[in-house]
């Protein structure tokens, strides 16, 4: 290993906060500010498709580790390091960050400087909740993601951008306190916040008392995980931030932001807690199911097209939750890869929602039809992105859940039959949106003059449909990378399972 | 090991001088400030009675730290010299300089002559002081009236609005009421052991069987100093008199006598060995944080706002006290040094943004601050961060230490009361966030330029917040060690 692995997860993380302190620095001229932004988030895109690229594909474990003391009491190192799940989730962050500048180059023209600060430190505090090997780092980043889309939220949203911010913060803040009662009974008990450590400890019973607070523990991290996820019935406070968030908000908040519970629950509830996690994974599973069809079915109903794009969301992660808890290869190989399509796919339903917010200043579903007259490209990509978001093969939303559903399948037949039904309820509400929107004739007579897609627009539209074919046509790109980290993360299900033949 | 050990030392030596130099210093230029007040002319004193005050608590800081080269005990076993007398002494001093540094501004604005106040705010620093180096406990009474009455003084000072006395006088009546509790604890204790020298109370205790009188003694003690850093169920001042009271005098009074007070209730639960404090702790710990909290989460009025949250912290600091020594002692000292430094920042703002004769106090004034002074919006909303606890300012590793030590001591049931707490404290703090950075600006509400005196104090007790944050290991050490000075 080089010294430039040893700390490429140490710049990839900290660039976007590095371009945040300049942004403060710089002259109050909007232009340069958008400009310099999106350098930098380029910047470190192209930077960390090192990770992907210099990947150990067949090794197990962690690369791109490093481990330095930071606090001597209490024990916490700057841990850092990557799997394959985790890296992809880090690219995934950086390709979208790009993405959202560029959306919000011309929808977000006042406070501009503090927008792209806060967008710029949002960035950091995501990929630092991937990368962070240490919990008390990990727990820092994850409460530091809050504050800046909390933020952009409240200051750059729309109408009830207030409440939506602040219901956003209390249930998040709110339930990552027990996270935060569950890590530090691990430390007490272990004295370090290392996961690997702590892993290890566990697995080998050197943890007191372990045996009566395993259950408390699982659900502590559960908890936070869940309501960001979110799994229903703590979804509440999600389509309220979907509505009142900017464009870029949305993007990042559905793209990433979600990935954090779902990641969470993969590295931390599974890793920590494999028997805990085999015996309460039957109500869980419940839970996602009817997180799939809940969502799909209240997104069929959503007058507004921004909120049926946030229920369809809660849809997709019910996916991503079945295929953890399912505990097989392929579930949790399409479980991580449903987290990545979805971030590209929805991120990318969001850019569009966006520019259409930018000519008519509404969601409403109503206030269209007939779009595809007037604004022939658009309509173009947002089929293209909305059929990568249902699921058709060839595009990357069919991959994960195709993965995820066998997954469920082996694991009870009735969880696969009930999940197969969301891939159903996605194609009718995005469908019917999809006819309503823009099929027929034109029925406001101001849609007749929309312009249509801009060169910027483009640009940003561009590379998610690209990747989303390549996601659809060429999966294993990515899921060589993810199959040995999943593989690590099941082998206490094996062994558990072998050890219950056993018996 | 001879005759001269026995015999009665008459007259003090240079050494114990050396013992309460600091304090000495601070008795000097107080008196200085009091003696040129009517000299000076009255356009003019401001600032130059300003510099000596400032002068003289940097001059307190530095024979505090020549004075740490001399550790031991002086004046017949009264005061006593060591790295945990030495922590206290730098926190009040930098709490005095900063506090002297933010007066600076506000009594130009409120016009308020300026002689007595900095005079007492130096005397209120060297009672405060002494209380961290006493170990005997008439010393320590004395010295918590000197402190006591300076601030009683203090509160009155902004003579022309009626609050402001009636929360003088509030705090003058029960606060007696509190000393005398405290008195007639050390009286009790005295009948218990025959002694008021902490160190031989606590040789005693631990030798005999407990006499009813010590519990009885240390239950007094704990009500009159209970009042005093306002916990419940002794805490209904609180609010009034931070309303009334001059917002830099309310920073200071939060934080400087609370260190103190708490400096000397370390002294006499752990050094004692207090016996039966667990489960009274264990109450007024939940009690305050509970009863803070939720009073906070109604209030308009931001000083009223920090005065609950200051019952709040004033119990999760209790929480400690309830742990074993070794954890619990750096706990809390660790956490009044980074309490100290985010509530006296945050009154400096608050004092800056009140303008003339505090009118811009409640919720509503701070309507759009972000917008009209970012800068100023950035700084409280870090201090407020650091309330909450949110991790890389000082205040997360306060709560932390504190909520580990009580784990480790296996207080499971107080940790999840402090943890649901700081839950709902968060909405408050976040209130005021929410209101300063996602509400259109209020055009009627005037921001001032911030001066350099302000400047200077909000980049101290910034920077002390942070590195608290970043960098805990040195300060937490530095506290841990004087703890295993005590365990014998």
């Amino acid at each position: 290993m080089s010294t430039l692995d040893n700390s490429m997860l140490t710049l990839v993380t900290f660039i976007p906060l590095a371009g945040a302190l300049l942004l403060l620095l710089f002259p109050r001229r909007d232009r340069d500010i958008r400009l310099f932004a999106l350098v930098v988030s380029l910047l470190d895109f192209v930077l960390s498709l090192h990770l992907p690229v210099h990947f150990q594909r067949a090794q197990a474990g962690f690369q791109y580790e490093i481990n330095n003391q930071w606090i001597s009491n209490p024990n916490i190192h700057y841990h850092m390091g990557v799997d394959g799940v985790s890296m992809w989730l880090v690219v995934l962050t950086t390709f979208l960050t790009p993405l959202c500048v560029l959306i919000s180059w011309k929808s977000i023209n006042e406070r501009v400087k503090e927008f792209f600060i806060l967008l710029l430190v949002l960035q950091t505090a995501l990929i630092g909740v991937f990368v962070a090997l240490d919990l008390f780092l990990f727990y820092f980043f994850w409460e530091a993601t809050l504050i800046p889309m909390a933020l952009i939220i409240g200051i750059f949203g729309h109408g009830r951008r207030v409440y939506a911010a602040v219901k956003f913060f209390l249930y998040t803040m709110v339930a990552s306190m027990f996270m935060l009662a569950a890590i530090l009974w691990l430390y007490a008990k272990t004295g370090t916040f290392d996961f690997v450590a702590i892993e290890n400890a566990i697995r080998n019973g050197q943890v007191e008392n372990f045996a009566g607070a395993a259950t408390w523990l699982f659900l502590g991290f559960f908890i936070a995980f869940a309501v960001k996820v979110p799994i229903f019935p703590f979804h509440t406070w999600l389509p309220d931030a979907h509505v009142e968030a900017p464009t870029a908000g949305s993007v990042l908040l559905a793209g990433v932001l979600l990935k954090m519970g779902t990641y969470g629950m993969l590295r931390f509830n599974l890793g920590l807690f494999p028997e805990q996690s085999r015996s309460n994974a039957w109500w869980i599973m419940i839970l996602a199911l009817i997180g799939i069809i809940y969502g799909a079915l209240v997104a069929m109903v959503q007058p507004n097209m921004k909120k049926l794009i946030a229920y369809s969301s809660i849809s997709h992660l019910g996916f991503v939750v079945l295929g953890i808890f399912s505990f097989t290869q392929l579930g949790l190989d399409g479980a991580t890869f449903v987290m990545l399509s979805h971030g590209v796919s929805t991120g990318g339903l969001f850019m569009l929602a966006g520019i259409i917010y930018e000519r008519r200043h509404t969601y409403e579903i109503a206030e269209f039809g007939g779009l595809a007259a007037p604004m022939p490209v658009y309509a173009t990509f947002f089929m293209f992105i909305m059929l990568a978001s249902v699921g058709l093969p060839l595009l990357n939303g069919f991959v994960g859940e195709f993965l995820v559903l066998s997954g469920a399948f082996r694991d009870r037949a009735i969880y696969g039959i009930l999940g197969a039904t969301g891939v159903i309820w996605s194609a009718c509400y995005l469908l019917w949106m999809y006819q309503r929107v823009f099929y027929g004739k034109v029925t406001h007579p101001v849609n007749l003059t929309l312009p249509d897609l801009s060169g910027r627009e483009r640009a940003a539209l561009w590379p998610t449909a690209v990747v989303a074919l390549v996601m659809g046509v060429a999966p294993i790109l990515w899921l060589n990378a993810i199959d040995p980290a999943v593989q690590t993360a099941l082998a206490p299900f094996t062994q558990l399972a072998s050890r219950m033949v056993g018996r | 090991m001879n005759a001269a050990i026995d015999m009665p030392q008459v007259i003090p030596q240079l050494a114990d001088y050396i013992r309460i130099l600091p304090e000495i210093v601070l008795a000097v230029f107080g008196m200085i400030v009091m003696l040129l007040d009517p000299l000076v002319d009255e356009g003019r004193s401001q600032k130059t009675l300003g510099i000596i005050a400032l002068i003289g608590s940097l001059a307190a800081l530095a024979a505090t730290l020549f004075q740490s080269q001399y550790p031991g005990l002086g004046f017949w076993n009264m005061v006593q010299v060591d790295s945990f007398s030495i922590f206290f002494h730098v926190l009040v001093m930098a709490v005095t300089a900063v506090v002297i540094l933010t007066s600076y501004e506000y009594m130009a604005m409120q016009r308020i002559r300026a002689g007595e106040y900095y005079a007492l705010i130096l005397m209120g620093a060297l009672g405060m002081s002494l209380m961290s180096s006493a170990v005997e406990l008439v010393l320590i009474f004395i010295a918590l009236e000197i402190s006591s009455i300076s601030t009683y003084i203090l509160a009155g000072f902004r003579r022309r609005t009626a609050i402001s006395s009636e929360s003088s006088l509030k705090y003058f009546l029960l606060g007696s009421f509190a000393t005398a509790f405290f008195l007639y604890g050390v009286a009790l204790m005295f009948g218990a052991t025959g002694s008021t020298s902490i160190t031989v109370i606590g040789q005693a205790l631990r030798l005999e069987r407990i006499p009813v009188l010590a519990y009885v003694g240390v239950a007094f003690m704990f009500v009159g100093l209970g009042f005093k850093v306002g916990a419940a169920p002794f805490h209904v001042w609180t609010p009034d008199v931070y309303e009334g009271a001059p917002a830099p005098i309310v920073g200071f009074m939060s934080t400087a006598p609370k260190a103190a007070v708490f400096a000397v209730l370390l002294r006499i639960m752990f050094e004692v060995d207090a016996p039966g404090r667990v489960w009274l702790i264990w109450v007024v710990a939940a009690l305050s944080m509970t009863l803070g909290n939720v009073g906070a989460l109604v209030q308009d009025n931001v000083k009223r706002l920090l005065a609950y949250s200051s019952i709040a912290h004033a119990g999760y600091l209790l929480i400690a006290f309830a742990a074993l020594p070794n954890n619990g002692v750096p706990a809390v000292m660790f956490y009044l040094a980074s309490y100290a430094a985010m509530n006296v920042g945050a009154f400096a703002v608050i004092s800056h943004i009140g303008g003339e004769g505090e009118r811009y106090v409640t919720l509503q004034d701070y309507e759009g601050l972000g917008r009209r002074s970012p800068l100023l919006a950035a700084i409280l909303t870090i201090f407020l961060l650091s309330l909450i606890g949110i991790p890389i300012t000082g205040g997360f590793f306060a709560k932390f230490y504190v909520f580990s030590a009580a784990l480790q001591a296996n207080l499971v049931g107080l940790v999840i009361i402090g943890v649901l707490n700081s839950a709902v404290a968060s909405y408050y703090y976040l209130r005021l966030i929410v209101v300063m950075y996602m509400r259109d600006a209020r055009e009627d509400v005037p921001v001032s330029p911030v001066p350099v005196g302000l400047g200077a104090a909000l980049a101290i007790s910034l920077g002390t917040t942070i590195y608290l944050g970043v960098l805990p290991g040195r300060v937490l050490d530095y506290a841990a060690r004087t703890v295993s000075a005590w365990a014998r």
